[in-house]
């Protein structure tokens, strides 16, 4: 594993850095995606999280930590957030905050659930719910970088309304195939019934472990566990799944 | 001077319990680990210290249930920002376990099963503040917390609780672990909010 988690100067990533809202769109009816501007913000490597501090008017602050969506490099960044309805933070981040209003940020976090798009493997990224963020970073950041290296996205979902980037996954994009896993429901009377991801659906929409893709597994608990035990029982090593747990604990 | 976030009122902690800087309450158990859980029989089960010298220390699964058992209660601090109070384990404690090793060996590197090492100075496993845990609320460690037994040193951020833990070596050097090695903190303390290399 690589010494050198980001790039950059150490510096810039212990620095706490004032983060300003430029825009804020829906994802679904939970979920929002934020954009902030940061300025001397160190840049980030696809799939790395950020502290994200919030202070109140008294002084009062805590800390979160999130997914980055948007794609490697640039001050500007972009964050999805699912409203966790009793949350001490989300609910400040997905409505409450306005354009303008600022929060600080530390980072990027993270130097082992990460794509470099210098890496040749095909890839396999298999989302629950809102894990899907850090491997949307790595989709935008495979296109940004003109990469043709394969990539499969298997994404587990309640329903086609619970989807997250809907339309940028509906679009064609060479070497990027898209299967939408339902577990509640399912668009009318079409495809596979739903049910929980399945070994078969690895089987069928990921990739032979012979191929051994680099497989990244994002979401929350029970089905990272499942996802990466599938993975590993399909004849993937071990070390070539990566995952991230992405539990709304405490919003 | 910080930077306020207009319109966030925030929740002040409710309990009588203090937080580390930069930590949030939370009630479930939320799990944290870089690969897929590895699966070990306990009939293969074993847990190993070694030291500088090359002396081997060895337990199997029935080795470690026949040492006398505590029932720590502790608060658990992960570096991800989540604290939980008021744990309870059940485990044995290190200092039983290097009751009979001979070291002048100031470091020590933890190994699990499925490869995973951190890096911890001795003085941090002893005296009582770090346990081989195997029971959880009652319960046999569940495997995606580390079952079934995990290192216990509530003191520093969860990650250096190494999961699925399989044996200690001893040695002269600080050698940085997983994830030391990818950015975090070599030593790890919640009150000190020692989260990154360099904090």
């Amino acid at each position: 594993m690589a010494g050198a988690a980001v790039p950059g100067r150490l510096g810039g990533r212990l620095r706490w850095h004032a983060a300003e809202l430029l825009e804020r769109r829906a994802e679904s009816a939970t979920a929002a995606t934020l954009v902030f501007a940061v300025p001397g913000w160190p840049g980030h490597l696809a799939g790395q999280h950020v502290d994200v501090r919030l202070t109140a008017e008294d002084g009062y602050s805590t800390q979160r930590s999130y997914s980055i969506a948007s794609a490697s490099g640039g001050e500007r960044v972009e964050l999805t957030v699912q409203l966790v309805a009793d949350g001490e933070v989300s609910p400040y981040l997905t409505d409450d905050m306005m354009p303008g209003d600022r929060v600080e940020f530390r980072g990027p976090v993270g130097g082992w659930f990460v794509w470099r798009p210098e890496r040749p493997e095909p890839v396999l990224l298999v989302a629950g719910g809102s894990g899907i963020v850090p491997l949307m970073s790595m989709i935008r950041t495979r296109r940004e970088a003109g990469s043709r290296v394969p990539f499969r996205l298997v994404y587990s979902v309640r329903s086609p309304d619970d989807r997250l980037y809907a339309r940028e996954l509906g679009r064609e994009s060479p070497g990027l195939d898209v299967t939408h896993v339902y577990t509640r429901r399912a668009p009318d009377g079409r495809g596979r019934p739903p049910g929980r991801l399945t070994p078969d659906d690895l089987v069928r929409h990921g990739w032979p472990a012979d191929f051994e893709p680099d497989c990244f597994v994002c979401g929350p608990t029970g089905f990272v566990e499942k996802a990466a035990a599938y993975l590993v029982l399909l004849g993937h090593a071990s070390g070539k799944v990566r995952t991230e747990r992405f539990g709304p604990s405490g919003g | 001077m910080p930077i306020i976030s207009r319109g966030f009122r925030g929740r002040r902690p409710a309990g009588d319990h203090e937080l580390p800087p930069g930590q949030y309450e939370t009630f479930d158990f939320p799990v944290l680990s870089a690969g897929p859980t590895p699966h070990v029989p306990l009939d293969e089960w074993e847990f190993t210290i070694s030291t500088e010298s090359g002396a081997e220390h060895r337990w199997t699964w029935a080795d470690l249930k026949a040492l006398p058992a505590e029932t720590p209660t502790v608060d658990l601090h992960c570096v991800t920002k989540w604290s939980k109070f008021e744990t309870e384990w059940q485990g044995v404690s290190l200092d039983v376990l290097f009751e009979d090793v001979e070291s002048a060996a100031d470091f020590t590197l933890v190994h699990s099963y499925g490869g995973y090492t951190t890096n911890i100075p001795l003085e941090d496993l002893t005296d009582g503040k770090a346990w081989i845990a195997y029971g959880y609320d009652g319960e046999p460690l569940p495997p995606e917390h580390g079952g079934p037994a995990r290192l216990l040193v509530p003191h520093l951020y969860f990650w250096k609780s190494a999961k699925w833990v399989r044996g200690i070596r001893l040695q002269a050097d600080d050698e940085p672990g997983f994830w030391e090695s990818a950015g975090y903190h070599d030593y790890g303390d919640p009150w000190r909010e020692q989260r990154y290399q360099g904090d």
